[in-house]
């Protein structure tokens, strides 16, 4: 469970980090469009030459990136090997029944490109900003939805606790798991009826405490007399400065570039 | 009996955060011993006893239980928690059976034990640590702090460990419930012969029932030893942020100020009797200022 990187923040001091939350959250949406805008290989090697910028910029060591990448390598697998066989075309390779199509392959490695690409460029935001960061930034952008009486503020309080909770439920879970496994539970039993009976010991301590949480937090928001989002001020309320305006415009330039590429048929 | 040979452990290896958590231990426990580990938050001490039931593994070193190593490959690790019990911090959250009586017989269950055979040991270990028949058909959710507790150490209890390990099992009790569970843990250790390992980091707490103390600091053993040679050297426990017990203090001012008497009272009724012995001299003391 400790295993996972993925998406968790990591502390350190670059340029990226600095970078206002907001920019990196239009940022990300931008790399994601453009990774489904460009189909060429010239354009995976234009958003891949991008995204390493960014890692280096983001001073986060490459080997915690792959190591968090190890959570999806069973979905990338699935997804290569379907590819690789069921893509009609002239075939390649045959083993037994299957065929290695050239279609196929090119097909599986641009999908497994772009998965990758994906991950790591979403998990690099998460990687340079708070989880604080990031949900002050979602509530200021989606500020105008407000008019729609959407329960923007709210939202976003949701977001951030839901977030804080994660490692803290994965460090209870860790507890009532040694807890149980001292009176004797047995979590490495082959079946699978009894592996989710052996949850049962787990996962109702579990709720429990995360109700009792839930209510202790609620408690203690009250008694610091929280009432929503209505006239709240911010200790560090979001300001745009030049280095932001400069990622806007490199963003666009990037952006435009990938639009460009598909356009021409680059 | 317990022998940790050089053991080490280490948290986040071979990251920028890894701390040294248990840090070249070497000690043993023997059997039917009522030992108190005490040390400061962050010490090691939860660390420690986890080693011992194989809950987690040394990263160096060796834990051997009745002299085979328990970290070895094919070595019955599940089966060796039912002889090394270990009763978690507040491990009343670890309860989710709609009653008690079902709750406590879940270990005996995994011991592989029959229904009748789960629901006798149950009943005893209940009975032992304080419930009456008609709590049985409680849910545990029902129950205050205390007998939550109660009910939890009861859970372990049940698979009639050999040695039982507790955590910190007083820590946000009351007084009375505090002295409820480590009276009754003593009365385990002489009616049942069970060794005990008590985990604390008062002293006032262990003071009173533990035949050894084993002082803990950064994953090191910095004391160890019986109660009156521990807080002989008070000065020890206060550089790692520990301190002895109030009486001994007492009678140390006592000493300091010409009395001659012994320090190493345990309890308040030995230091009164003590004290009591050297009545004259205190009279003479008194007079004299």
């Amino acid at each position: 469970m400790k295993e996972i990187t993925l998406g968790q923040y990591y502390q350190t001091d670059s340029v990226l980090h600095r970078l206002d939350p907001r920019v990196k959250l239009v940022g990300t949406l931008c790399y994601i469009i453009s990774l489904f805008i460009v189909n060429s290989w010239p354009g995976y090697v234009a958003v891949g030459l991008f995204l390493a910028v960014m890692i280096v910029l983001s001073r986060v060591p490459f080997s915690y990136i792959v190591r968090g990448m190890k959570a999806i390598a069973f979905i990338l697998a699935v997804t290569v090997i379907f590819n690789l066989f069921m893509t009609p075309g002239e075939p390649l390779v045959s083993i037994w029944k299957l065929t290695v199509t050239r279609e196929g392959l090119s097909f599986a490695i641009k999908m497994a490109v772009r998965l990758v690409f994906l991950i790591i460029g979403s998990s690099l935001m998460t990687l340079t900003t708070t989880p604080t960061q990031l949900t002050d930034a979602l509530e200021n952008l989606m500020g105008p939805l407000k008019k729609l009486h959407v329960p923007v503020h709210e939202i976003s309080m949701m977001m951030s606790i839901a977030l804080r909770f994660i490692p803290i439920l994965m460090e209870e879970t860790d507890k009532i798991e040694k807890a149980q496994m001292a009176r004797g539970a047995d979590f490495e039993s082959k079946s699978i009826i009894q592996r989710v009976k052996s949850m049962v010991p787990i996962l109702v301590p579990l709720f429990i405490s995360a109700f009792r949480r839930a209510n202790d937090l609620a408690m203690a928001m009250e008694a610091r007399c929280y009432h929503g989002g209505e006239g709240r001020t911010r200790m560090k309320p979001l300001v745009y400065e030049r280095r932001d305006f400069i990622a806007y415009v490199i963003l666009a330039v990037f952006f435009g570039l990938c639009i460009a590429m598909r356009l021409l048929n680059l | 009996m317990i022998e940790v040979k050089d053991a080490c452990y280490t948290y986040e290896a071979g990251t920028a955060m890894a701390v040294n958590a248990i840090d070249h231990i070497t000690t043993t426990i023997p059997d039917g011993q009522f030992i108190g580990l005490i040390g400061h938050t962050g010490s090691g001490k939860s660390t420690f006893v986890q080693l011992l039931n194989g809950l987690i593994k040394c990263s160096s070193g060796q834990v051997l239980y009745n002299g085979e190593d328990i970290n070895a490959d094919g070595y019955d690790r599940r089966n060796l928690r039912s002889h090394v019990g270990l009763v978690f911090q507040y491990p009343e959250h670890q309860l989710f059976e709609t009653d008690i009586l079902t709750d406590v017989m879940f270990g005996p269950k995994n011991q592989g034990l029959s229904e009748e055979e789960c629901r006798e040991r149950a009943k005893e270990a209940l009975l032992s640590v304080g419930f009456s028949e008609r709590h049985f058909s409680q849910s545990p959710f029902d129950l205050s702090g205390g007998q939550k507790r109660r009910a939890a150490i009861a859970g372990v209890l049940a698979m009639r460990p050999d040695v039982l390990i507790l955590d910190e099992p007083t820590a946000g009790l009351d007084p009375k419930g505090r002295d409820n569970i480590l009276e009754m843990i003593s009365e385990l250790n002489r009616t049942h012969d069970i060794t005990i390992l008590l985990v604390s980091h008062s002293m006032e707490d262990v003071a009173r029932y533990v035949e050894r103390i084993m002082v803990m600091d950064s994953g090191h053993f910095i004391l160890d030893g019986a109660p009156a040679e521990v807080f002989a050297q008070a000065e020890k426990l206060e550089e790692v942020g520990l301190a002895a017990p109030q009486i001994t203090y007492i009678m140390r001012k006592l000493k300091a100020r010409g009395l001659n008497i012994q320090t190493d009272a345990l309890t308040y009724e030995e230091a009164a009797e003590e004290i009591l012995k050297h009545r004259s001299e205190l009279e003479a003391l008194r007079t004299q200022e």
